[in-house]
């Protein structure tokens, strides 16, 4: 089957490409757009390390086809920092050492911010459920649900 | 190790500035912001995309391979077969805390006479796509004779079972065996009498336990890229968790001189262990030398689960016997492990570990190590230990039950001390186990009232701790900051660490040091990142190569200011006068020293090229409260609290992460994770979903206490604090679940259908 042409925008900058019908959109945003943040491990949704949000919806994106950022408004961990000001998701996990090897990190990271725009105020069970998605082999989640409660203390009180 | 520096100095002894601080982490700004490439993120231009073929076999002879029709595939570069790896001598060399045979490592890289597990390596492609990848693979014609297969480690022992090597004789067996058979070794710890030990007990329990293979389930799959000249040389970059051990094992399978192949190590996005030896890399490299592209593979998770190395699952039969009043007088252990379709399980450390705990004048310890159709196994924290010292302490817990001693009283009064003579060998020197306890108890956990089908349960667990060959570079560049480089692949902070220690020998701001992990052309050999060794011993020479740079930035101000070397003393970052009588001099400041260096003798620098020794063993407790329920099996962990002795924390909160992370793979271990297989020696559950690691949701939070008793071997009195955490709360978890339920599990995973089970025959 012949590639089919694409537009989409991601992180704000609008991209163009020609895309494999069966190439998954975390394929495209790793092999096409160089941006290699979002993280492949498993490739079937079940440990959210390509975790992205798309037109406002926190997805996998290995379970999202290439040929359906057509249109679409894409965010990535790329996006996150202003410039060299991090998101305070990401300085939370800085001082909470709230990563060890740091593969799944993009993917909380992403999936946490979509959570504080929807709830600012989460209780702890309602961010361990969110995250849910995100699987994390180094921490045993306690620093990442305390970094998370403590940004969304931080961006409720900015 | 140089026995001339000076060690010995405790945490006490001088106000630290950045030792035991939660500083920030080097790499952390790169890891938030998706910036750190880990194994998969890098690419070469002209690369080809390699994928492997696995055998859907769990047993088979391998007829023929026919490569042609793929070879013809448009897009199709190379393929590579067992005809491209010469085969190997047998010949046992260290991998981690393992040892390795080249005659099987290159049979388990890719299949020859016969496939030996479900996954195991059949043939491999390199093409200009992914997806011309996949299709040649279906063009690969493998023909195979399948051959009966045998799965459990008991079976496997059993005469008449499936032969897997028909040239494996049992070795440690007297006479040696005329016959073939899958126990590839017995071995034997032995301490006093064992027979009289349990003449003077007046309990004694025996009990036997069976726990399932578990993966280390690093988040990130093995990937690597690798790129042969035509002049002969290699360069790889992979995910490992030690660039030196990937180099040793390739250019042995490949086919090279150590010094062509230079080996990078990518941030490595979770181990455990199963990093450690090779598996996608030497057929990267093959396919490479055929091509001369770069070729990238990386492993999809199926693959993961079906051919990377998962841990033993074992079979431990434990017989202890007690006095009244609560001491232990014999103890007696027989483990089976299995290995995998290639002997090296980790039975021994198993057995080594099984009762080190405890002060025990009387010890047996007899350890199988077993194959069976399944992928060969890896390390996976502790090695061996979380196995023998759950049975272990679960027949611990369930004495102290019996003579109503309170289980962690029954631990302190048994519990190995400075000077307790081990069954493997060593007398312990100073150990914080005892203090360990001591927190136990004093914690406010202890003391919290439990309800209803609630229980709390109680583990403990040692692990040795290893040192091992390790080089470090400091360079102190014109500007006056600093840039260390070590050769040990940070899997959890310990670039953090390292800058902590080199700041705090320098007296200088620890951001004015720039941690690099270098590739294999920079540094001597570094051993792997395991066995808790990397704040340790590359602990250890890091401040060897910072107390070396200092020595020879004060022979520099010495010569400027004339006076002798032993006149010149480093304090607060700065060359000083020994006293008024070396003379008046300002204060030279490591900036200064560096800007002038061309005109002292150039550029300076520390080094350390070590093997270090005295590792401090550790020990720690782990304390849970669970909540079964009782109509679904269902096992809700409501506290968990980690007590560990860490000699000295290097940065808090790593150590505090290596202890949580720990107590949630035992969480796993204990009641979901198993590798199971279907009745044709298939792996079903080779997914996340299926294979279900703890989430955050399962988990309340993990909390930690710090015990600090100083290895006198290190400095600052640093343990290693990776491996134990996930000894003590295989055996915590069982204990709770007895404990809630008023019965006594011998199996793992305490699944919610073992659960049921369990409860259902204990009310017949």
């Amino acid at each position: 089957m012949a590639k089919q042409h694409v537009t989409t925008t991601v992180n704000n900058d609008e991209f163009e490409f020609l895309c494999e019908p069966k190439a998954s959109m975390l394929d495209v945003l790793r092999d096409e757009l160089n941006l290699t943040g979002s993280k492949e491990g498993c490739a079937t949704g079940d440990c959210g390390a390509c975790s992205v949000v798309m037109d406002g919806r926190l997805v996998c994106s290995c379970l999202v086809l290439g040929v359906e950022m057509e249109g679409k408004s894409i965010e990535t961990i790329e996006g996150m920092a202003d410039g060299e000001k991090l998101h305070p998701l990401q300085q939370q996990f800085l001082d909470h050492a709230a990563l060890q090897c740091g593969i799944c990190t993009p993917g909380v990271l992403v999936a946490a911010k979509a959570l504080l725009e929807k709830n600012p105020d989460p209780t702890e069970t309602e961010v361990r459920y969110w995250l849910a998605g995100n699987l994390c082999r180094c921490t045993g989640y306690d620093k990442i649900i305390r970094a998370v409660m403590d940004a969304a203390k931080e961006m409720r009180a900015a | 190790m140089d026995n001339s520096m000076d060690v010995g100095y405790s945490a006490d002894d001088k106000e630290l500035k950045f030792v035991g601080k939660r500083t920030n982490r080097p790499d952390g700004v790169d890891k938030v912001t998706g910036r750190a490439r880990f194994g998969a993120d890098a690419r070469l231009p002209g690369m080809l995309y390699g994928k492997i073929l696995r055998s859907p076999h769990a047993h088979a002879r391998i007829i023929s391979i026919d490569t042609s029709k793929a070879e013809a595939l448009s897009g199709v570069k190379a393929v590579v077969t067992r005809d491209d790896f010469e085969d190997r001598d047998s010949e046992f060399v260290p991998a981690g805390e393992m040892m390795v045979n080249y005659r099987d490592m290159v049979r388990n890289i890719m299949a020859r006479e016969k496939v030996l597990y479900d996954g195991h390596a059949v043939a491999a492609v390199a093409a200009t796509s992914v997806t011309i990848a996949k299709q040649a693979l279906k063009l690969i014609d493998v023909q195979y004779e399948v051959l009966p297969h045998v799965i459990d480690v008991v079976e496997a022992m059993a005469p008449g079972a499936p032969l897997l090597h028909d040239d494996l004789f049992t070795d440690g067996v007297e006479p040696k065996p005329t016959k073939p058979s899958n126990v590839a070794k017995r071995l034997e710890f032995n301490m006093g009498d064992i027979a009289s030990g349990f003449a003077e007990a007046d309990e004694i329990l025996e009990k036997t336990f069976d726990t399932k293979p578990v993966h280390q389930g690093y988040i990130e799959p093995h990937s690597c890229l690798a790129s042969f000249s035509e002049n002969g040389s290699a360069e790889l970059w992979c995910s490992t968790q030690g660039q030196y051990l990937v180099r040793a094992h390739c250019s042995k399978l490949v086919g090279m001189e150590i010094s062509k192949l230079r080996v990078t190590p990518s941030e490595i996005g979770g181990g455990f262990g199963g990093k450690t030896v090779v598996f996608i890399e030497p057929i990267a490299l093959a396919l490479s030398k055929k091509t001369y592209r770069p070729i990238k593979i990386t492993m999809t998770r199926d693959e993961v689960f079906r051919s990377s190395g998962p841990t033993s699952g074992g079979n431990v039969r434990v017989k202890v016997g007690i006095t009244k009043d609560g001491k232990i007088m014999a103890c007696e252990a027989e483990l089976k492990y299995q290995a995998g379709a290639f002997q090296g399980s980790s039975v021994q450390p198993g057995c080594m570990c099984a009762f080190a705990p405890y002060d025990v004048a009387n010890v047996n310890v007899i350890g199988w190590d077993v194959l069976s159709n399944r992928p060969k196994v890896a390390a996976y924290r502790a090695p061996g230990a979380p196995i023998s010292e759950y049975a272990v302490e679960c027949v611990i817990d369930e004495l102290a039950e019996r003579i109503g001693m309170d289980p962690v009283d029954f631990r302190l009064k048994n519990a190995a001390k400075e000077g307790t003579q081990t069954a493997y060998g060593p007398k312990f020197g100073p150990v914080g186990f005892v203090e360990v306890l001591e927190a136990t108890k004093a914690l406010d956990h202890y003391k919290i009232p439990l309800g209803p089908n609630q229980g709390r349960g109680i583990g403990s667990g040692f692990w040795f701790n290893i040192g091992g060959e390790t080089c470090v570079n400091l360079n102190v560049n014109e500007d006056g900051t600093l840039t260390l480089i070590t050769g040990s692949p940070d899997i959890g902070g310990s670039r953090a660490s390292m800058c902590n220690m080199a700041a705090e020998e320098l007296g200088i701001d620890v951001g004015l040091i720039n941690p690099i992990i270098a590739d294999t052309s920079v540094l001597g050999f570094n051993f792997l990142s395991a066995g808790s060794r990397t704040t340790f011993a590359c602990g250890l020479a890091t401040i060897e190569a910072a107390r070396n740079a200092i020595e020879n930035m004060r022979k520099r101000v010495a010569q400027l200011w004339d006076i002798p070397l032993d006149a010149v003393v480093w304090e607060d970052g700065a060359a000083r006068p020994a006293s008024s009588n070396a003379g008046e001099f300002e204060p030279m400041t490591l900036p200064e020293i560096a800007k002038i260096a061309p005109k002292t003798g150039g550029p300076i620098a520390g080094h350390a090229e070590i093997n270090a020794q005295g590792a401090g063993p550790g020990f720690g407790t782990h304390m849970v409260d669970v909540e079964v329920d009782k109509e679904t099996g269902h096992v809700k962990v409501l506290r968990y609290t980690v007590i560990q002795d860490a000699g000295k924390a290097i940065h808090p909160s790593f150590v505090e992460g290596q202890y949580q992370g720990g107590a949630v793979q035992c969480i796993g271990w204990a009641l979901n994770e198993e590798y199971v297989y279907g009745e044709d020696g298939r792996l079903q559950n080779s997914g996340f979903l299926d294979y279900r690691i703890p989430l955050a949701s399962d988990l309340p939070m993990i909390d930690t206490k710090i015990v600090e008793v100083p290895n006198p071997n290190h400095p600052y009195g640093v343990r290693g604090v990776g491996e134990t955490p996930i000894i003590p709360g295989l055996a915590a978890m069982s204990n709770a679940i007895s404990n809630a339920l008023g019965l006594r599990m011998s199996e793992l995973p305490m699944s919610p259908p073992k659960v049921l089970k369990a409860i259902k025959e204990a009310s017949v």
